[in-house]
């Protein structure tokens, strides 16, 4: 058991460099950390106050909203949206979504971006349903 | 396992708190409330049970009078428009009285009819083979309207439909369908289609479902009626009634729901 230094040695060294990233963060860079995005709302949107479903359930669930909208719209012929409020919408990701939110680059990308998440939805939907660009 | 009294005490023991964590699971890790949602027909929609077809080919003369409707088609679709024929797009399409019919052989045709352009498009068949060739169903035959609908998420662009279909009525996108479209005039509330997927017409579904007739029937100024195959009150059955109509390939027993007036 002569080499007993020289193993926790190795470990102390190991250790660190394996928790490099985390004492690095918390010493030499605080508080650098990326901050949460801010989302901008449209005119419209602020004037609806509301989105389709409540904001909570939108920030955490809206990609199984999406998912179920597209999955009922195409394939079972079910365009129509009615929230637990009994408002209805067109399941539509252009012609609902980026209506209130047609700045697509401030709200939905900037919150992808964060989070690195890149829905490939945008190589068919148009992200500009009034054609105004 | 040898049971006994104690053993059945300790389990139903151990039963008992599992249960009493419920209200503390419940609490700690709830199931998003979904509320009560749902999706529904839209108030304005069209229904019926096998939407169909007929072509009054006698209204249709030269290119110049079907060239309006591929248009609205296309443009209402943001079909691209490739001029190297290998890259070719099409729903709507006017061809030769013999590529329509083929199994229609007789000598000594009418010269006129024999020369009119005729449209051609996805059949939406009632018995579809394409939809028995797609490995993902991402082509089926919809229930509730008799649709042959494609649904662009699911498709892996393998192209079985294709070889399936005895219409031809299916593209592959060899390119990015974007560069065959001027931006300008593309119809920003439709989605496009990308490189690697097939399409092919949908009888305009998403038309249909805000209660407007198909892009090409709207154009067509009377040549074309559609409605409900199933309904023998409606405007198609009464045109069929009334006229002799000819299917494509009508003998492969694919059972098309385009019908043509000759
Ligand atoms: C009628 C206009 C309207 C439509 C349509 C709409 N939204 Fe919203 N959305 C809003 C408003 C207003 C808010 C902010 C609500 C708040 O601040 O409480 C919002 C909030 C959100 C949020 C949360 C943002 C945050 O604060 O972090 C997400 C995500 C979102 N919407 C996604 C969507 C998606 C996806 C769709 C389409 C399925 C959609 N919205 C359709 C108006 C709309
Ligand atoms: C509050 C931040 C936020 C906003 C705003 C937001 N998203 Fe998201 N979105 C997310 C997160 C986080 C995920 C990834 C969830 C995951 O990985 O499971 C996501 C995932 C998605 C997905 C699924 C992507 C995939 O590859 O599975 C879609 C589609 C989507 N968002 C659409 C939208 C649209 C459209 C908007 C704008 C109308 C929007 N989102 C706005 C946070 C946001
Ligand atoms: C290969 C192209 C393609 C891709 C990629 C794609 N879609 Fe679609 N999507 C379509 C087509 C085509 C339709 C049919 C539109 C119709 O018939 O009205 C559609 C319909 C929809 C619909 C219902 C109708 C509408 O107008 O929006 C929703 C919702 C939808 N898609 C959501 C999504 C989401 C979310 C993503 C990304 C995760 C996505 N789609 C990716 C092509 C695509």
């Amino acid at each position: 058991m002569n080499d007993k230094k020289w193993i926790v040695l190795g470990l102390v060294i190991f250790l660190g460099l394996f928790t490099f990233p985390l004492w690095y963060n918390l010493l030499v860079r605080p508080g650098t950390a990326a901050p949460a995005p801010e989302v901008v709302l449209t005119d419209k949107a602020k004037a609806a106050r509301q989105c389709v479903m409540p904001t909570e359930f939108m920030k955490t669930d809206h990609m199984q909203l999406l998912d179920e909208w597209r999955l009922k719209m195409v394939r079972e012929g079910t365009g129509t949206f009615v929230n637990p409020e009994g408002k209805m919408f067109a399941a539509s990701l252009s012609n609902t979504c980026l209506d209130c939110h047609s700045n697509k680059a401030e709200f939905c990308d900037r919150c992808h971006d964060y989070v690195s998440v890149a829905p490939y939805c945008w190589d068919c939907h148009l992200d500009n349903p009034k054609g105004e660009r | 396992m040898e049971s006994s009294r104690r053993r059945f005490m300790k389990m139903a023991g151990i039963a008992a708190v599992g249960l009493s964590a419920q209200p503390v699971i419940k609490a700690v890790a709830a199931a998003p409330t979904n509320g009560t949602h749902s999706l529904q027909k839209g108030p304005k929609a069209l229904i019926g049970s096998q939407w169909a077809m007929v072509i009054d080919t006698r209204r249709f003369k030269t290119e110049r009078d079907v060239a309006p409707l591929i248009e609205a088609c296309h443009k209402t679709h943001n079909v691209p428009h490739f001029s190297d024929r290998r890259h070719e797009i099409k729903w709507l399409w006017e061809t030769h009285f013999h590529n329509a019919f083929p199994d229609i052989v007789n000598p000594h045709m009418s010269e006129e009819a024999e020369h009119r352009p005729y449209l051609v498009l996805c059949n939406h068949c009632e018995n579809p083979p394409c939809v028995r060739a797609c490995p993902t169903k991402a082509t089926f035959k919809r229930q509730s309207d008799g649709i042959v609908v494609m649904d662009m998420h699911r498709c892996i662009g393998c192209r079985f439909c294709m070889a399936a279909c005895p219409y031809g009525a299916r593209s592959f996108n060899f390119r990015d369908p974007r560069q065959g479209l001027v931006e300008k005039e593309m119809n920003p509330q439709y989605p496009t289609r990308m490189k690697g997927v097939v399409e092919k017409c949908n009888f305009c579904s998403e038309r249909l479902s805000e209660g407007l007739m198909p892009a090409c029937v709207e154009a067509s100024k009377g040549a074309i009626v559609f409605g409900d195959l199933r309904d023998p009150n409606s405007e198609v059955r009464r045109v069929l009634r009334e006229n002799f109509t000819i299917r494509r390939k009508s003998g492969l027993g694919t059972e098309p729901c385009v019908y043509y007036i000759v």
